[in-house]
């Protein structure tokens, strides 16, 4: 897939448009007390492009996403959409951002119906008729009319994880957001799941941010891809770009080999313990 | 001196709290169903054992008043201190110690357990504050049922008392003469006065449990310490206003 030309998203529900969103990190850092989680992290991402960003478990991946979507300070440096402050409550105003959870974050007590249904009805976007055909247009595109009355608990993780992309949905988002949208599902899911993103991007060219360190995922469907370690960006490129790559880092993150004779842990344990 | 900061930044957030709970004050009419909810859960589920507990506060009352009044030969008075004593200070106090136990705790177990399963994160991206939908409603709820609760703890005690009065041979006193020196000493001031200080114990007991809920951090383990805490801290709090509003209706 290439990067995306079209600046422009289509509401999943209208059709009308609107100019997709830009985000900037610029030489972002983070501390949680002694540790550096993230350390001066820079790219930009373009308008409509789904822009993944992989790396092993613990590089700071989610951290960098939550600054994306305003959860978080930075220590140094900043995030900008759309050249705005994203943790500020105007920006959000402004600019529509959905973050899909890597457990979905649904609200435990209010059924799937209602999960859909808050943000409309928060943010009066219609009466209950319009914003009921939102909720069930938004649930049929993810396959999950005959789901709207269940509650969280009463779903597979599958179905959490399309339950949050269909809320995210409902929100209109200019930015979409993706926390690994395919861990723990199995293989099956995962690809739907993939597919469900890229369909979302090509239907409705909305700016999408994957973390992930699902492969299959960041070289199929994405625009771009940015590797993370030890909150460090590695590499930033086309997907082709990264499969070409020589850095034995990447390689062996890519295609990790399973060594029984010189096992990985052994190494773990002499950097852990120098 | 990090006991003290840590106290410091506590009130500063509870204060941040209130006032941005406030601002939406206006958006209370549209929450009205929320509203009714948080009257159910904090008048209707604590009613019964507020009702037990006055009730046995009021024959405890008249027991003790009954031996000690007697060997004044003052038992004809117990109804004015079993009056007096519920509707100024015990009704009050104990339904809000109740309140923190039985309403605080489950406030701060669920916006905690919210936290930790990141439900407060998503409200944040979704542009729909936390403090708008989880504390303002549960805020007004509090301030409806408080003297509603009130009124009923001090009717159950005040009528635990005349049963103790009238049925223990030794105090022995009819439920005339007790109720007749109840209603002599026991003014519409006293009551509104009791009425008054549960208000202001059940707002801080809901704020701060919503505060604690709502900073909770890290995982599930967190969310029991949060409910200590809170309740905890709510105690303390009830203790300490207890004393200056007291003085402040003198």
């Amino acid at each position: 897939m290439t990067q995306a030309s079209c600046s422009k998203t289509r509401n999943p529900f209208t059709g009308a448009e609107a100019d997709a969103v830009r985000v900037k990190v610029d030489g972002l850092s983070k501390s949680f007390g002694e540790l550096n989680v993230l350390k001066s992290v820079s790219f930009d991402v373009n308008p409509g492009e789904i822009f993944v960003i992989m790396g092993p478990s613990g590089s700071g991946k989610s951290v960098l996403l939550r600054h994306i979507a305003g959860l978080e300070i930075p220590t140094a440096g900043s995030v900008t959409v759309e050249g705005l402050d994203p943790s500020l409550e105007s920006t959000r105003d402004r600019v529509r951002l959905a973050l899909v959870f890597q457990d979905g974050a649904l609200f435990n007590s209010l059924s799937v119906y209602d999960n859909l249904a808050l943000y409309p009805r928060e943010h009066r976007a219609g009466d209950e008729h319009a914003i009921s055909d939102k909720v069930m247009h938004a649930l049929t595109i993810l396959s999950l009319e005959k789901s709207a009355g269940q509650f969280p608990s009463e779903l597979s993780g599958g179905m959490k994880k399309r339950v949050a992309i269909a809320r995210a949905l409902v929100m209109e988002p200019q930015l979409l957001l993706y926390d690994e949208p395919t861990s723990e599902l199995d293989p099956v899911m995962g690809a739907t799941i993939s597919e469900i993103i890229a369909t979302l991007k090509q239907e409705y060219s909305v700016t999408s941010i994957v973390v992930t360190h699902d492969r299959e995922l960041a070289l199929t469907i994405s625009s771009r891809v940015g590797i993370l370690m030890a909150g460090r960006l590695m590499s930033l490129g086309l997907p082709e770009d990264l499969r070409k790559s020589r850095d034995p880092r990447i390689i062996d993150f890519l295609n990790p080999k399973i060594d029984i004779e010189h096992p990985r842990f052994k190494e773990l344990e002499t950097q852990d313990n120098p | 001196m990090k006991q003290i900061q840590i106290v410091l930044e506590g009130a500063g957030s509870l204060v941040q709290l209130l006032i941005r709970s406030l601002s939406y004050v206006g958006t209370l009419p549209r929450q009205w169903a929320r509203f009714i909810e948080q009257c159910y859960m904090i008048g209707y589920t604590t009613l019964p054992i507020v009702a037990v507990l006055s009730f046995f506060i009021g024959t405890v009352l008249a027991l003790e008043a009954g031996y000690s009044m007697e060997g004044f030969g003052a038992k004809q008075f117990i109804g004015s201190l079993v009056g007096l004593a519920m509707a100024r200070e015990l009704g009050p106090m104990m339904t809000s110690v109740l309140l923190a136990g039985r309403v605080g705790s489950a406030i701060t177990a669920e916006l905690a357990s919210m936290k930790v399963y990141q439900e407060i994160d998503a409200l944040t991206t979704m542009n729909i504050p936390a403090a708008k939908i989880l504390v303002l409603p549960r805020l007004a709820a509090v301030l409806v049922m408080m003297p509603v609760l009130i009124v009923i703890s001090n009717i159950v005690g005040w009528f635990g008392g005349a049963v103790v009065a009238r049925y223990v041979t030794s105090i022995g006193i009819s439920s005339e003469s007790y109720f007749a020196v109840l209603r002599q000493y026991t003014g519409f001031k006293d009551v509104m006065n009791g009425a008054t200080k549960a208000e202001v114990f059940g707002f801080v007991v809901v704020l701060v449990c919503c505060n604690i809920g709502l900073n909770t951090r890290g995982g599930p383990r967190e969310i029991g310490a949060s409910v200590t805490r809170a309740v905890v801290t709510s105690l303390i709090m009830i203790l300490v206003l207890d004393y200056f509003v007291t003085k402040l209706l003198e």
